[in-house]
């Protein structure tokens, strides 16, 4: 039943006969291949999309009175999801959301009204469980309208917890969302998880740049001193850390509220490398002070993507005020480096 | 959020009073807790925290809320513009948000 779903999906246990027909029954443990694959989504490794085919699973022996617990088909997320309902007996109804997670997913439109209202149908949720109640992930209420869910399928889409291991407290104190379950956090730890993927993605964005800076600095530099020649790729290389992993890393303590100052600020240790390298020579500095925080402010910005607090009209209004500023720092950066340089 | 603050006074949500009903249902689904209800009224204690993710305004039963929804990622806003600058070109600044 649920195109899609056979013996192959991941944690596989067996069938469950229902009156809608035959229903997976998932394991509720990880196996080395599922450790495997969490560990390379956040390295970027493989395929964007992560993915479990859309549908019903049943976690543990769930009848017509278990809990319906809402998740979209991002493998990660599900993986997540059953990991928190060990022991417990549920149906896990899974979106399809072509295997983005549910917060991008929902603000995307495809873990929405309209997908949760077909796969409901599809599965012929009515006629597996006896009474009329859909948790969902508290985050998914920027895309599912739980009225409309209501009046098309007479089940209650109800948001319950923002994280999947808030699920067991929540199941337990009869559905009740405490405060803490509906506050976003935004964790060192958190934070840390995105920096890998951002710095690799960051880091292929930018070869193009790189390979300016290679060439640039192979042909400028003085050839009595060869590693010269790397100075610039890798002044540029400190500037990209800086936007990409210290940012994130440092993010509360950094000062300013935009992210283009608080990149910006950091790529101000780059520069200091500069001068250090450079014994303070202006020629050196200056250039590095019009380019590397300009950079680390890119960076920086693009990390506003991550963040779960940034609303669109204030991304709008930093970009159009700070990336102007940041190109013309940047080109006055790369003209101060460049006109000392040549003779005459 | 706690601990978090973005750019003051941007934020495009807007509250009818008149119209709402106190449900507390924007209260319940608003991840940055920018409501509370008060004599049976929702009203806006942090509106500098809302992230525009648009859940408040889907869900009110009153039609009392209304925000410009989308997501606030930089290269996603970059994308969309280039888009609208030059319609027929493909490409454009990669996307890195979801
Ligand atoms: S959801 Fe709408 S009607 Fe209900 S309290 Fe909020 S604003 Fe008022
Ligand atoms: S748009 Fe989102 S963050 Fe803003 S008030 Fe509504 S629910 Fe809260």
């Amino acid at each position: 039943m649920g195109g899609g779903i056979d013996e192959s999906v991941p944690g596989f246990l067996g069938w469950l006969d229902t009156p809608a027909g035959k229903v997976a029954r998932i394991a509720t443990e990880w196996s080395a291949a599922d450790h495997l694959g969490a560990w390379k989504v956040r390295w970027a490794i493989g395929r964007m999309a992560y993915l479990v085919p859309p549908g019903l699973y049943a976690v543990g022996t769930p009848d017509d009175s278990s809990p319906v617990v809402v998740t979209a088909n991002y493998k990660l997320t599900w993986d997540l999801v059953r990991r928190v309902l060990a022991g417990r007996d549920a149906w896990l109804l899974v979106l399809e959301t072509h295997g983005i997670n549910v917060w991008c997913a929902a603000g995307k439109g495809t873990f929405g009204t309209e997908e949760l209202v077909r796969r409901i149908a599809a599965v012929r949720l009515g006629d597996v469980v006896a009474h009329r109640t859909a948790l969902l992930p508290l985050l998914s209420a920027t895309g599912v309208c739980s009225r409309e869910v209501r009046s098309a399928t007479g089940f209650e889409a109800r948001f319950a917890t923002i994280r999947a291991a808030d699920l067991p407290e929540y199941l337990d104190n009869g559905f009740r969302t405490t405060g803490p379950m509906r506050r976003l956090t935004f964790t060192l730890r958190e934070r840390m998880a995105l920096v890998p993927v951002d710095c690799i993605l960051a880091l292929a964005a930018s070869l193009p740049v790189l390979a300016g800076c290679l060439l640039a600095g192979a042909s400028l530099a003085k050839s009595s001193r060869s590693v010269e020649a790397l100075f610039p790729a890798l002044s540029f290389l400190g500037a990209l850390l800086c936007g990409t992993a210290g940012v994130p890393l440092l993010l509360p303590w950094l000062p300013g509220r935009a992210f283009s100052i608080k990149g910006a600020f950091l790529g101000l240790l780059p520069v200091a490398a500069v001068g250090v390298e450079s014994a303070w020579a202006i020629r050196s500095v200056l250039p590095a002070l019009l380019c590397l925080p300009a950079a680390s402010a890119f960076f920086a910005l693009n990390f506003t993507g991550s963040t779960p607090y940034t609303s669109r009209s204030g991304v709008k209004k930093e970009i159009r005020r700070a990336l102007p500023v940041m190109g013309l720092s940047a080109l006055a950066g790369v003209a101060a480096w460049v006109a000392p340089r040549f003779p005459g | 959020m706690r601990g978090y603050a973005y750019l003051k006074d941007v934020a495009t949500l807007a509250l009818n009073r008149e119209r709402c009903t106190g449900c507390g249902v924007c209260a319940h689904v608003c991840p940055q807790q920018v409501f509370v209800i008060r004599d049976r009224k929702s009203k806006i204690v942090d509106r500098d925290a809302c992230m525009e993710c648009g859940a408040c305004a889907l869900n009110c039963p009153a039609d009392a809320l209304s925000v410009d929804a989308g997501v606030g990622c930089a290269s996603g806003i970059l994308t969309e513009w280039w888009r609208e600058r030059f319609p027929r070109k493909r490409g454009g600044p990669a996307s890195g948000c979801c």
